[in-house]
């Protein structure tokens, strides 16, 4: 199980690395599209579209569903839940940060009261 | 002056918020109880800045950190990253006292600079710190929070590894 979420961050490494995938991200975080759709904007064969669309699949960051003849692609549950969970790291970091800011802050706020009442002396 | 210790204010701690406020930016909010010409003495005094910029639980350890805060003037910071040495690195674009800071991050070549925007907005005693990350490009953004990686780029591969191997050690022998 837990091979299968390195597997998988693996995956999502390999789907990034090429342009056209990220392309294709990029566009379905305006709008779903069907395969032919992707095709067409990137200027591809339909099996060459399809084969982006099955790595970036794997990797959690699309997911697909086929209605009667088209199959329509969408961002992955792991695309949004990636950004969420990356979002508040990055809080945890500043907050981090900013207790420790907070910290000096008051040791200058201090300072300073004392540095004052020593200059009125 | 001794008797009075016990009753020191501990700071209060401020909830920080983190927003993509567009495809190309993120936002972090926070307000420090303190004005802001003390607020800006700790972003811009090496001895000071180096006190917090690097919080303990972000596991690095600072080798050094120089500021030439003025506009044009370069800051670096260097870190001690297994046996190498990891540099981040850029100049400042403006400079205001007490009120603005902008530079650079330039550790990630040119497609990957990054615009960090700093303003510090006094009311009361307090100040309102807003600071504001602009990427090139949406995909450099994208690529950032794909990464898995927090705070600068060079790290996200090496911290990749290491989570990779965390994961692989947790499955243990099979």
């Amino acid at each position: 199980m837990v091979q299968h979420v390195g597997t998988r961050l693996d995956g999502s490494f390999g789907a990034l690395s090429d342009a056209t995938r990220r392309g294709v991200l990029e566009q379905l975080g305006r709008t779903d599209a069907s395969i032919t759709d992707l095709a067409e904007k990137f200027h591809m064969t339909l099996t060459g579209m399809k084969k982006h669309v099955r790595v970036l699949e794997q990797a959690g960051l699309v997911s697909t569903e086929k209605v009667g003849r088209v199959r329509t692609c969408r961002l992955g549950p792991r695309r949004l839940e990636e950004e969420s969970a990356w979002l508040e790291r990055y809080r945890l970091l500043w907050d981090a940060r900013f207790n420790e800011l907070d910290r000096i802050v008051e040791e200058l706020k201090r300072k300073e009261t004392s540095d004052g009442s020593k200059k009125r002396k | 002056m001794e008797a009075r210790r016990e009753s020191e204010p501990t700071p209060m701690k401020n909830p920080t918020t983190v927003d993509r406020k567009s495809e190309r930016e993120l936002v972090v909010t926070r307000t420090v109880n303190g004005p802001a010409r003390l607020v800006f003495e700790a972003w811009t005094k090496p001895e000071l800045f180096k006190r917090w910029w690097v919080p303990k639980s972000m596991g690095l350890n600072l080798l050094s950190c120089e500021l030439d805060v003025r506009v044009g003037g370069k800051y670096r910071l260097t870190f001690a990253h297994g046996t190498s040495e990891m540099a981040f690195f850029g100049s400042y674009l403006e400079v205001t006292p007490h009120s603005r800071l902008v530079w650079t991050n330039e550790e990630g070549g040119d497609e990957a600079k990054i615009v960090t925007t700093v303003t510090l907005e006094e009311k009361s005693g307090k100040t309102l710190v807003v600071v504001n990350d602009l990427y090139p490009s949406k995909e450099a953004l994208d690529a950032a929070v794909a990464s898995g990686s927090i705070g600068w780029n060079p790290e996200t591969f090496d911290q990749l590894d290491e989570l990779l191997v965390t994961l692989g050690k947790s499955v243990g022998p099979s």
